[in-house]
């Protein structure tokens, strides 16, 4: 079974691609088939990321490679490949298990699409590409299932496309992820230059060995810094996160499958992946790029956070709450986490998915609102979801102890803490602590409590084929918690490729205390500053102007509008226009000015050549007559001459051959 | 004895004739069934070919004005071949996209067989005699057949490329008068030590590169081509960027580059410099565009641009090692066939869409989605494929140029990546009006994809995945003359 997985892993991306066809080709005929299909297509490629776990945890540092020639080109040949590690296979399962309870969860909530099936294909496209990026073994086949993620996203995000401002937005997230792409294009091409390679484990002589590592030389700080671009791009860093929050005009599961498994994660996976690029010469675990995605990471970790607290769409609020953990991931990365900032993704992906389907089922039984000032007081109404919703809350929010989210952002605290650099990253994740449970309070204070208002009058909790993925993803929130203890950090071992031992004495921690007091001032602030909440915000009366700068996103969309889209359309006018009149009217004065030499002698022709010529006219005008007749505009005749050119030269070709 | 590169470039002239005489009711389908038989012949060709060996194929060769040194001399190698094959391949895919007049099938197939000529001919007099062969028809084409505009495109069309030719005539002339030559394969043994010498030399240079820049076209000589493709029918506009638009490029790597590698390497910071405003200038042009022919049009000339950034990049700078030679000749020669492939299938797909509404300006259509999601679906391939994207054609081929030219032009290459973005930009512009928003009301009676259209689109788009996924087919046919042109250029 072992050496069948290491020379299959292709399979696990594969399967829900071709759900993904065969949904396509098929699927408007039969509605259930089509959803039948698509969870099939992740149930195999689940299955086989469970067999594909197994040997990583028989090995500590398990590390499958299986290459091969994707095309030779000349004399040179171009190879790829699929890897098989300890971070592929977490990512694996992970992807897998909360894209099924995604995809469970969307029958439900998409049962009155009429693109049903359309809908299916897409989703399966989407984990299959995701699936890809996790298990490629070349930055280029990498790049090729990132690009393929993209589509997705902007298939399922502009998913209804008669709504303008979906349209906007699928559009939106392409181009913005593109421009970070560009980037990441030219990193993966300065790298391939370098190295000669662009394989990242070869048997010593892949891209992220030592051997081609110590090859890049000085370049290597642009290399990573340009593969980043990538990242801040997918990851939704700043500056180029301005996509992620639009991107809420997709479906719900769309958000949720964007959010926790797929597309987001796929630029902390790329940072972890070509770590070794970014650690090339690290002194202390510190390299230039690494502190770049230190500080790119706390920026956007707080700023995100910040705006987080002026939204009032239910969606929003989350998008930018991962915006903000993306941060968070970005910042642990930096310093050196590198397992700890891949543990808070994993255990994001759950809880993360768990809050956007609570949203999901929250919006499905208010009729689609999703002002959080409309909802109030869904507690009694929706039981399971609010239970659930709590969960993924309190798990997000990082309460210590029994909440996955607690223990990682505990491990990443940890890490920050002992970064030489600067304590600045440390406290602001801190602060990002406390703005997160303010928010998610606020959020849960919002929608649950309160007396309920119109659209929440009659909102029904939702089908069990909605909650039943609820229920299993806030038990994964969790339950995840188990192998992320300090006592036991039996996930932290296994990424690493250590053995884990089990100390309890080590699970009472400085940190944790710490935490679990920075959490318990979030939402103690939280319930203090809402418990009287109503249609405006508490914080809107004590400081609009503030409120009014976050709750417009600090005006970054307004200012890329006013700059650079701006000054990228006047360039696209400015082009057209130099185009009609630059360039071509320099061809059009040229032929003026042969237009004016042939009038010149014309007339010189007609008063002084002319005068005599007259009297030998009468001869040529009989020939003018016939050659006339041979521009007569009538195509045949054209044609006839055409023809008869051609059968003159292939006479002349015959006879003189 | 007639060869069978003799017989490919009969064909469609016999289809020509044979349309004139017979004057048959379905002008389309007599064309296409000369299609079919040339298509038949050109994979014979391929078959014959054979892939390990180096340098010209499949020769035929027969004097035919020995005073001047024209000989009847054609060949190919894997260069010739593929672009042989993209030609019987554009030309039925052209033919059905709209019932064109007998008479335009006529000039349609007198073009095709001019274009076997101008790929296959190693004389230069046999080549350019074809290569002006192509002019005559295209033009004709445009003048009778076009829509709006289309006496000035037409003039301006032929005069503009008429007037390159000339140039790039009395350069040839100059050279033959000093070595006494026509043949492609000795004047590419004598281009390292030069060939005229002195003044003369960057004359000739000159002369061939304002000809062949025309006809691509390079950066700034491109303005009769939005005109030109614009005006044209469908039909037309789809041989003009999938076929016709390849003799330039062609004739940058068969003649320029090999005939004169001391000047390439002079003016090459001027040359990739023209070409970058090929690349990033064209798609922004076309972001501004309304008429979706003029905007596909424009990032024809972007498309072309990459063919010869590849190319100058590795003649121009410092010398490249082998593996950058062969990504780039690879990717250039891949490049060459996926954009005939699918410049030409956008092309179709806005005929399509004009057929049905009646008019193509982009703001023309609105909530397509709706009303024809299979059109849609399949038109957005298309666009895929042409921004690049990994799985489709166009993304392999791009991304070995890139490859090749980012060792010794890393400047232009980070530039050029602009022109991929805007390529992105433009497509998603275009996808949002036509596809996204509600239904437009003159569009509510549209059809989607009818039978007819999908056994068009189907094969088509099967071939842009099959690059896309497993290109290794494509690379047989010219990895040998990769290897060999890289030693030329080296």
């Amino acid at each position: 079974m072992n050496s069948w997985i290491t020379t299959n892993v292709w399979l696990i991306p594969t399967a829900p691609i071709v759900a993904s066809l065969l949904i396509l080709a098929f699927g408007k005929a039969a509605r259930r088939a089509a959803a039948a299909v698509a969870i099939l297509g992740q149930i195999v490629a689940l299955t086989i990321s469970i067999f594909a776990f197994v040997p990583t945890l028989q090995t500590h540092g398990f590390r499958a490679i299986q290459n091969f020639t994707w095309f030779t080109f000349g004399e040179q040949t171009l190879r790829i490949g699929f890897v098989l590690d300890p971070l592929a296979a977490a990512m694996l399962l992970m992807i897998t298990l909360v894209g099924l309870c995604i995809f469970v969860f969307s029958i439900g909530y998409m049962a009155e699409d009429k693109n049903f099936y359309r809908f299916f294909a897409y989703l399966s496209f989407f984990s299959g590409a995701m699936l890809g990026v996790v298990v490629a073994n070349s930055l280029l086949l990498l790049f090729v299932f990132w690009d393929l993620v993209g589509l997705a996203s902007f298939l399922l995000i502009g998913f209804w496309i008669e709504r303008p401002s979906a349209a906007a937005a699928a559009k939106k997230a392409f181009i913005t992820t593109r421009i970070g792409d560009m980037g990441f294009f030219l990193g993966i091409l300065w790298l391939y230059h370098r190295s000669g390679t662009l394989l990242f484990y070869d048997g010593g002589r892949g891209c992220l060995e030592p051997i081609a590592l110590s090859a890049i030389g000085s370049s290597v700080t642009l290399i990573a810094l340009l593969i980043f671009c990538g990242a801040i791009g997918k990851s939704g860093q700043f500056p180029l996160h301005v996509w992620l929050p639009d991107a809420m005009e997709g479906p719900t599961p769309v958000s949720a499958l964007i959010h926790a498994a797929t597309m987001v994660a796929a630029g902390v996976f790329l940072v972890a992946r070509v770590y070794p690029i970014f650690a090339v010469g690290a002194i202390n675990g510190v390299t230039t790029s690494l502190t770049i995605v230190v500080w790119i990471g706390v920026i956007t970790g707080l700023m995100a956070a910040l705006i987080a607290v002026a939204q009032f769409d239910i969606k929003r609020i989350l998008a930018y709450s991962t915006v903000s953990q993306l941060g968070l991931m970005m910042v642990s990365l930096g310093v050196g986490g590198v397992a700890a900032g891949i543990m808070h993704l994993l255990a994001h992906g759950f809880f993360k998915a768990l809050l956007f389907l609570g949203a999901g089922s929250v919006i499905h039984g208010v009729h689609h609102e999703q002002d959080i000032r409309k909802m109030r007081g869904l507690r009694k109404l929706m039981p399971v979801t609010f239970a659930t919703y709590a969960i993924g809350m309190m798990a997000l929010s990082g309460v210590p102890f029994f909440f996955s989210g607690g223990w990682t952002k505990e491990e990443i605290l940890h890490a920050t803490s002992s970064w030489p650099r600067s304590h600045l990253p440390h406290y602001s994740i801190l602060i990002g602590v406390i703005l997160t449970a303010l928010y998610m309070t606020r959020q849960i204070i919002y929608v649950f409590f309160g007396n309920r208002r119109a659209a929440s009058e009659h909102a029904p909790e939702s089908p069990s084929v909605m909650t039943l993925p609820l229920i299993v993803l806030a038990v994964c929130a969790v339950f995840f918690s188990i192998v992320l203890t300090p006592a036991w950090p039996w996930l932290e071992s296994y990424l690493t490729g250590h053995a884990a031992h089990f100390e309890p004495r080590l699970l009472i921690q400085p940190m944790i205390l710490v935490s679990l007091a920075l959490v318990g001032a979030g939402v103690s602030i939280g319930i203090w500053i809402y418990r009287r909440a109503d249609e405006t915000d508490p914080l809107q009366h004590a400081q609009p102007a503030l409120f009014r700068f976050l709750e417009n996103k600090m005006w970054i969309d307004e200012i890329y509008d006013r700059t650079v889209i701006a000054f990228s359309k006047i360039l696209a006018r400015l082009s057209d226009w130099m185009d009609r009149h630059v360039w071509d009217g320099l061809v059009q004065d040229i032929g003026r000015i042969g237009q004016f030499f042939g009038r010149v002698t014309t007339s010189a022709d007609e008063r002084v050549i002319n005068a005599g010529v007259d009297e030998s006219t009468s001869g040529a005008q009989g020939l003018g007559r016939l050659m006339s007749r041979w521009h007569s505009g009538q195509i045949q005749t054209y044609l006839g001459a055409v023809a008869l050119g051609m059968l003159a030269l292939v006479l002349l070709y015959a006879w003189l051959g | 004895m007639v060869g069978l590169i003799s017989i490919v470039i009969l064909i469609p002239l016999a289809g020509a004739i044979a349309l004139y005489i017979g004057q048959p009711k379905n002008a389309r389908t007599v064309a296409l069934i000369f299609n079919a038989l040339s298509a038949f012949y050109a994979a014979m060709l391929w078959q014959k070919f054979d892939v390990t060996a180096s340098g010209l194929q499949i020769v035929e060769r027969h004097a035919w004005i020995p005073s001047i040194a024209a000989e009847y001399l054609v060949g190919v190698d894997g260069l010739s071949l593929l672009l042989v094959l993209l030609t019987s391949l554009v030309f039925p895919f052209a033919f059905s996209a709209q019932r064109l007049e007998r008479g335009a099938c006529a000039l349609m197939l007198v073009m095709q067989a001019a274009l076997y000529g101008t790929f296959t001919a190693q004389n230069f007099v046999l080549w350019f005699l074809f290569y002006e062969m192509t002019l005559v028809p295209a033009f004709l084409l445009i003048k009778i057949y076009g829509g709006e505009n289309r006496d000035y495109a037409a003039v301006k069309f032929f005069v503009y490329t008429f007037l390159g030719s000339i140039a790039m005539l009395l350069a040839f002339l100059g050279i033959y008068l000093a070595k006494g030559t026509f043949d492609f394969a000795a004047l590419a043994g004598l281009g390292k030590t030069g060939l005229l010498g002195g003044k003369l030399q960057w004359l000739a240079f000159a002369g061939i590169f304002l000809g062949l820049a025309v006809k691509v076209p390079l950066f700034p000589f491109h303005t009769w081509l939005p005109d030109a493709y614009q005006t044209a029918p469908t039909g037309v506009s789809m041989v003009l960027t999938g076929a016709l638009s390849k003799m330039g490029v062609y004739g940058f790597i068969r003649l320029l580059v090999p005939l004169f590698p001391n000047e390439i390497k002079i003016a090459g910071p001027w040359l990739l410099a023209l070409v970058i405003c090929s690349i990033v200038l064209a798609p922004l042009a076309a972001w501004a565009q309304r008429d979706l022919k003029r905007m596909v049009a424009y990032l024809s000339i972007s498309h072309l641009g990459y063919c010869l950034l590849g190319l100058f990049a590795i003649t121009a700078g410092s010398t490249s090692s082998l593996i950058d030679m062969h990504a780039a000749l690879s990717g250039v020669f891949l490049q060459i066939f996926n954009h005939g492939l699918t410049a030409a299938a956008l092309f179709y797909f806005v005929g399509l869409l004009e057929q049905r509404r009646g008019l193509r300006g982009i703001d023309d259509f609105g909530g397509l989605m709706q009303r024809t999601p299979l059109l849609c679906g399949w038109m957005s391939v298309a666009m895929f494929s042409s921004l690049g994207l990994p799985g489709l054609n166009g993304f392999v081929g791009e991304f070995l140029i890139f490859k090749g030219s980012f060792a010794t032009a890393a400047s232009f290459t980070a530039i050029a990546v602009l022109g991929l973005l805007f390529t992105a930009v433009t497509f998603m512009r275009a996808m949002q009006a036509l596809f996204s928003g509600p239904l437009a009301e003159s569009c509510s009676g549209f059809s989607d994809i009818v039978r007819g259209e999908k056994f068009v689109i189907v094969p088509v788009t099967v071939l842009m995945f099959a690059i896309g996924i497993s290109p290794q087919f494509l690379f047989n046919i010219f990895n040998a003359t990769v290897v060999q042109m890289a030693r030329l250029f080296a």
